[in-house]
């Protein structure tokens, strides 16, 4: 380590400029490999190889003239977008009841309704798909659906936790002390201050449900799901472009979400400091 | 939702007096409301009244829960958790029970036999050929976790003490692929490692080789490979939270002993970042244990590991039972394992003085 | 009976797994007065404001405002108003909507609603600072608009935790002077939290002191400092000097002591003391006056001056007297301007009183 200025004195723990270097080709690790798609999603040849050839867009109208894909889509989109909104909806529950009472038990519980975290995904899709053939339902998108909540509930919970905690309590009590009841103190109260987060888990679990590959592959029937679909067109090459443009849009479509949730989250956060 | 916050307004509106203001259409509607509450807790009590022995004190039981409610932390807590437990209890709870039960029992044709029996664990454990991918699995999943965090560590390193504005731009980056489609990150190695693929191609343009490398794809080495990458993201936030909480003047207090900046790392640093260590290792080590997509598209016939044997007896022999036995197996394998490595480690850094 | 806007009948709480943060605490607020409840923090002050205003429920006892039980009555059906502690300004609307905020809930609206809101900003001297959002107002301000939120909605009863605590000390004497002729104006109640003795003394009506979820003693502030009604309250308020007596006769009016180290004492008697009890006699630091020579008459004692310090007004000094292992208190008033002087250490100086200030108490 090099000597400092004494007015400046290097903060404890320091790591030196290779460490730097060491994270920057780290990141290059975790995105280059991912590039590789958008890259011959645009090259001109059914084989993806290098050279290149030329610049083309015909994968990406191959992709959208694939009614079979737009139907996957379609089919995508309803179930994330329910995905979302009813495991932010259980979620603001969970959260809720976790930050507001003291419950016994609570660490238990918490533990239990974060499992799906920490349990393979294989596990969870054969365990479901073996309830919900006792209990004799037919495969479709409802049934992944069901899926995805389990899925989505612990993100939403967490997300939502971590956002209710930061404020102060006596905001929602003011309110009843107004004279609001409770359930309008959520609405005028809650419902506000809680806005970035709810904002936030909605396009987490959206997107969580929406790129969900495994659960969706045991519990869809014959109406599959984007990535259940994309799965299946892997085994055949002449179809290896288009899905690498599909795939190069999802990615895309996913990091801007992700990006918009964080930073909404972040703003919230800050924004609660000085308000409280 | 409406159901469960009118439940809470149920039992807290009594008949008190209501400071709302007159003709306000929610005012009227709660009072609706009421009315309609009223009505039922009138029948009640008349129904409790004729029913039970001791009808005197009963007129004072929809009070006494209301009162109940009102005081109880706990019971509005259970209330506003119900929807999530329940949820998680029929989609979570009950569906491994199931599992468990399935292992214990028999497929016959299409049908389930009931019938109590060891018998799938036993073949379990006969059949050479499970107990080699259960290992394999485990060998893999190792040497992944280890590959991972450690090149985890020094990135949340990194990021904890050396980055010091736009931390958050950082973080970001960092969590992106957590939340990113799994299977095409993975299928991106696919056409990285494959025969015709990226590298091989790359290679050939570059007139590094004049045949394309075979041993890429489809092997033990590729799927530990394509899981590193995909997990690398994982082991980062635990370490880094970990790295985060460490209080800093704890270094300074270290450096004013006399350690130097090596010493302090290992004295102080390392020691209190173990549970972040650990946190990372079994956030990698267990899901990837379980991994499906990863070698069943790069694996090859050498590289596949138990999810895809488990996903074999359910989706293509049928013999659930089997494959229930085969997870559950594997699950009660992986724990103990992790609770092993979870101890020992943290007994080898008890030596640390 | 006397006109009681709140009873608190024998109420406890305790919390799950804790101590009785209130413990058997029976007494009443009359109607229009400004009462204080002071103590150490954590003696649960907090929790018995909370169970008035409906947040916290007792686990015995009843609390009744305005003659009706209120066990079954949640918060926001109370007619009580809180001003919290944090202050619990909403961050997300601004000042106007921040005092409409109960108003809206009562039904009111438009010019009504306006007016309402513009003469609580009147009334606090923010007028103009209605489109001010919370995060952008002072601890003053903030302080201001969770006063006028609560008072807008003209409660019975105004409920305030510890509302100058988070002010600096000068804005906090500005605020007491303030809140004491607003409530005197508006006269509705005020039960006001505190740990501040001499925020309570100069502000409050009657004040309940609280040690260990206990209410020790209610008294109006002279009665509490002047007749303490036992040892722990006359220790807390002010501070106090305490001599072991022991009574040797009793008199009309008066009682015969004799002190460690004060030998024979004389103090106003109380009810039912009997020769040969065991009592302690205490006197305020301020009763006390240093001279440097012999009195030839009164209540005396000798002793040496083991510590001074000088606080401009006025100054205290350790004395200590022969037989007693604790200094005693004096805090002398320095009414003369004088560059030098006052009592060296280690010089032998009497102190001295007026007998009717001591006050008998029993343990
Ligand atoms: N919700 C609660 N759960 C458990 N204990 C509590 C709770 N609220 C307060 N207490 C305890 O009750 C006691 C009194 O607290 P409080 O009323 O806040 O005191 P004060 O306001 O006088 O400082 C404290 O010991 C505190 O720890
Ligand atoms: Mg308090």
């Amino acid at each position: 380590m090099s000597a400092k200025p004494a007015h400046a004195p290097a903060r404890m723990g320091d790591p030196g400029s290779g460490l730097k270097l060491f994270a920057i080709a780290y990141l290059i690790f975790i995105y280059g490999p991912v590039l590789f798609l958008p890259l011959f999603s645009f090259n001109d040849s059914i084989f993806v190889a290098f050279p290149l050839t030329s610049f083309t867009t015909k994968w990406y109208e191959q992709a959208f003239a694939d009614e079979k894909m737009i139907g996957a889509l379609i089919s995508s989109l309803q179930v994330g977008g329910i995905v979302a909104v009813t495991s932010t909806i259980l979620g603001m529950f969970g959260a809720k009841a976790v930050t507001r009472y003291q419950i016994p038990g609570q660490g238990l519980i918490t533990a239990t309704i974060m499992l799906p975290l920490f349990i393979p995904e294989i596990i969870l899709g054969i365990s479901l798909l073996i309830l919900i053939n006792s209990v004799g339902i037919s495969l479709s998108l409802i049934t992944v659906t069901i899926g995805h909540i389990m899925l989505c509930t612990p993100f939403a919970m967490a997300v939502l936790s971590s956002r209710l905690h930061g404020f102060d309590r006596s905001l929602e009590e003011a309110s009843m002390d107004l004279g609001e009841t409770p359930w309008m103190t959520f609405w005028r109260v809650t419902f506000p201050l809680a806005a970035p987060g709810i904002v936030s888990s909605l396009l987490l679990t959206f997107i969580v449900s929406f790129d969900e590959f495994l659960l969706s592959f045991f519990l869809a029937g014959q109406e599959p799901t984007l990535p259940v679909y994309i799965w299946s067109q892997l085994r055949f090459p002449n179809k290896l472009p288009s899905v690498l443009a599909l795939g190069a849009l999802i990615l895309i479509a996913s990091c801007v979400l992700v990006v918009v949730a964080e930073w909404v989250r972040q703003l919230g956060t800050s924004e609660q400091k000085v308000g409280v | 939702m409406i159901f469960w916050d009118f439940f809470g307004l149920c039992m807290a509106n009594g008949g008190n007096s209501h400071t709302g203001g007159v003709g306000c259409g929610r005012c009227q509607f709660l009072s609706r409301w009421r009315l309609a509450r009223n009505r039922v807790v009138v029948r009640a009590r008349k129904h409790l009244s004729v029913s039970s022995d001791h009808g005197g004190a009963s007129p004072g039981f929809f009070d006494r829960l209301r009162a109940f409610y009102l005081r109880s932390d706990a019971a509005k807590g259970y209330v506003l958790l119900s929807p999530v437990m329940l949820t998680m209890i029929a989609l979570l709870a009950a569906p491994l029970i199931l599992l468990v039960l399935y292992s214990f029992w028999t497929q016959v044709g299409l049908k389930v036999d009931t019938n109590w029996t060891g018998d799938r664990y036993r073949e379990l454990i006969e059949k050479q050929a499970y107990v080699d991918i259960f290992w394999r699995s485990i060998q893999m999943s190792g040497l992944v976790t280890l590959v991972t965090v450690g090149l985890a560590y020094p990135m949340a390193y990194f990021v904890a003490f050396g980055v010091k504005k736009n931390k958050f731009i950082w973080l970001i980056l960092l969590t992106i692929p957590f939340w990113t489609s799994y299977l095409l990150r993975a299928f991106s190695w696919k056409i990285i490692l494959g025969y015709n693929g990226v590298i091989n191609s790359g290679l050939i343009s570059l007139g590094a080789i004049q045949e394309p490398l075979s041993f890429l794809l489809y092997n033990q080495t590729a799927v530990v490979i394509t899981l590193a990458h995909a997990y690398a993201a994982f082991a980062i936030l635990p370490i880094y939270v970990s790295l985060e909480k460490i209080d800093r003047t704890l270094l300074e207090a270290a450096a004013d002993l006399g350690d130097g900046a090596w010493a302090r790392f290992w004295r102080v640093t390392f020691p209190l970042s173990l549970p972040g260590v650990i946190g990372a290792a079994v956030l990698i080590f267990v899901p990837t244990t379980g991994d499906y997509v990863t070698p069943a598209l790069v694996g090859g016939p050498t590289g596949q590991m138990i999810a895809n044997l488990i996903q074999i007896q359910f989706l293509k022999i049928g013999d659930w039972p089997l494959g229930s036995a085969l997870a559950i197996s594997a699950m009660a394998g992986v724990a103990i394992l992790v609770m092993l490595f979870a101890t020992a480690l943290q007994l080898a850094v008890r030596r640390i003085r | 009976m006397a006109d009681n806007i709140i009873r608190i009948e024998k109420v406890t709480k305790q919390f799950a797994g804790g101590a009785k943060a209130v413990d058997d605490a029976h007494f009443n607020v009359e109607r229009g007065e400004f009462f204080s409840l002071l103590g150490p923090s954590g003696c649960g002050k907090t929790t018995l404001l909370r169970m008035i205003a409906g947040f916290e429920f007792p686990s015995e006892g009843e609390i009744y405002i305005d003659n009706q039980a209120s066990s079954l009555i949640p918060a926001y059906q109370r007619p009580t108003n809180m001003v919290f502690q944090s202050y619990a300004i909403f961050p997300h609307l601004n000042v106007f909507d921040n005092i409409a905020y109960g108003l809206r809930k009562s039904g009111l609206s438009g010019g009504e609603l306006k007016r309402r809101v513009n003469e609580a900003l009147g009334m606090i001297k923010l007028d103009g600072f209605g489109a001010r959002r919370g995060d952008q107002l002072s601890g003053g301000q903030r302080q201001r608009v969770a006063l006028a939120r609560a008072l807008v909605k003209r409660p019975k009863v105004l409920l305030l935790d510890e509302p100058l605590g988070a002010l600096d000390k000068k804005l906090r004497e500005e605020m007491q002077i303030e809140l004491r002729q607003l409530q005197k104006s508006v006269g509705i109640t005020f039960v006001f939290v505190t740990h501040d003795q001499e925020e309570a003394l100069s502000m409050s009506d009657r004040i309940a002191v609280m040690v260990k979820g206990k209410v020790l003693q209610i008294a109006p502030p002279q009665e509490l400092y002047e007749a303490p009604g036992n040892v722990e309250v006359a220790s807390f308020i002010g501070s106090i000097n305490l001599i072991d007596v022991t009574v040797k006769s009793v008199g009309a009016g008066e009682a015969v002591l004799d002190g460690a180290g004060f030998g024979q004492l004389r103090a106003r008697a109380i009810d039912d003391l009997k020769a040969g009890e065991k009592l302690v006699a205490a006197v305020r630091p301020e009763k006390l006056a240093l001279v440097s020579s012999r009195p030839g008459s009164g209540s005396f004692v000798e002793g040496t001056v083991k510590a001074s310090a000088y606080l401009g007004d006025r100054s205290h000094y350790h004395v200590f007297v022969k037989g007693r292992t604790t200094p005693i208190y004096v805090a002398a008033q320095n009414a003369e301007r004088a560059m030098t002087g006052g009592f060296d250490t280690a010089k032998s100086v009497y102190v001295t009183w007026d007998w009717q200030s001591l006050i008998l108490l029993r343990r």
